[in-house]
């Protein structure tokens, strides 16, 4: 439900930036401590853009992992499950480097003079 | 993936498919099909980005009629509508209450809220896939709009129960509280991490029951810790009115802005 949410989202801002360009690609940026589930998200594309102008058009997820920087000893930690812990001295003072993206990156649309073309 | 493109014959296809279709290739302008194609667009932009554009119109609004307001959620029968039922008898006599009521399909809660002399304003979610999973700032826009902003103080807005989805859309909220219920199990921080770690204060609900579960209450706050270090935790019973006090306070000083 959570992903059908996120990629209505998707899908509007999406028909924003392409201001009625054929769209062929999507990129988005997800991090590790969102808690989607890129095949429901995946799922949740195809149903919402079939029959659409973004109907064929291709999501593609890059993944993020949560990174954490200790504060206290300064290593970084790719983390494996949410607990915001440092894995080399276990505290728990630590800021978040990355993993909370939630981003579209880009699109790719036809390229204005080739829709000309196709046309 | 090969690029789509169509003949004026009527037949379409990306360019590097199986030529088991017959159409004529001469039909159509292929100049140029090579140097031009696809152009990427940045975006750069939060999925939520729109959401959240509404949800800094809703703070304002409320701002300006200096009203705070906080983002109540929990899963299903954690005891969210109890809480608040206790909350406006306890604080209805000194600030100036409005409730935006989140459900799927119906106004049981918002009933149940009704005649404790608060502004209810019911938000039915239903109208998205089969009832959206959350309240949006878009949502809580129109909930808002049904609330006269200018004769309260703080408006309570009543999620819908989910521990997943409520806690990326942003509403416009000062402040998140979630209620847990001692009954959900100490797993629930790692399980449901984006939601714990979204919340300001925690109550923890149904501790009246403590005596007869085997729930584990500090392997649930060590969780707790664990995905949200600086939560606040309130130990409550909306059934027993323990701790609305001391969740009564934290709302007056949301409320003090």
């Amino acid at each position: 439900m959570h992903e059908l949410s996120l990629c209505q989202a998707i899908c509007e801002s999406v028909a924003r930036y392409a201001d009625g360009r054929e769209v062929r690609r999507v990129d988005v940026r997800v991090g590790y401590l969102r808690q989607v589930v890129p095949e429901s998200l995946h799922m949740a594309w195809e149903l919402l853009t079939e029959h659409t102008n973004l109907g064929g058009a291709e999501l593609v997820i890059e993944h993020v992992p949560a990174v954490v920087l200790c504060s206290a000893c300064g290593a970084e930690t790719t983390l494996d499950w949410p607990v915001l812990m440092c894995g080399a001295c276990e505290r728990t003072e630590v800021g978040l480097r990355s993993g909370e993206e939630l981003d579209i990156v880009s699109i790719d649309v036809a390229a204005p003079d080739q829709a000309e073309r196709v046309r | 993936m090969g690029r789509f493109h169509r003949h004026p014959d009527g037949t379409e296809h990306d360019h590097d498919h199986d030529h088991d279709h017959e159409h004529r290739h001469d039909v159509g302008d292929h100049r140029g099909y090579e140097e031009t194609g696809t152009a990427r667009v940045a975006v750069l932009e939060s999925i939520l980005a729109e959401n959240d554009r509404v949800a800094a119109a809703n703070r304002a609004d409320l701002e300006g009629h200096a009203v705070r307001a906080v983002n109540v959620m929990s899963s299903p029968g954690a005891g969210k509508t109890a809480l608040l039922k206790r909350t406006l008898g306890a604080l209805g006599t000194e600030l100036r209450l409005g409730v935006v009521e989140g459900d799927i399909a119906t106004s049981l809660d918002a009933d149940e809220l009704a005649g404790l002399g608060a502004a209810i304003s019911l938000v039915n979610t239903s109208a998205g896939f089969g009832g959206e999973c959350h309240l949006d700032a878009v949502m809580v826009r129109a909930g808002l709009g049904r609330l006269s902003l200018a004769d309260l103080d703080l408006v309570l807005i009543e999620n819908v129960g989910n521990l997943v989805c409520p806690a990326e859309f942003a509403v416009g909220e000062h402040a998140r509280a979630m209620v847990y219920a001692v009954t959900e199990g100490e797993e629930k921080p790692l399980k449901y991490p984006v939601m714990f770690r979204a919340a300001d204060v925690v109550v923890v609900n149904k501790v009246d029951l403590l005596p007869h579960l085997d729930v584990d209450l500090d392997r649930f706050l060590a969780n707790l810790r664990a995905v949200n270090p600086g939560a606040r935790v309130i130990e409550a019973s909306a059934r027993t009115g323990h701790g609305v006090d001391e969740w009564c306070d934290w709302l007056r000083a949301v409320a003090a802005g």
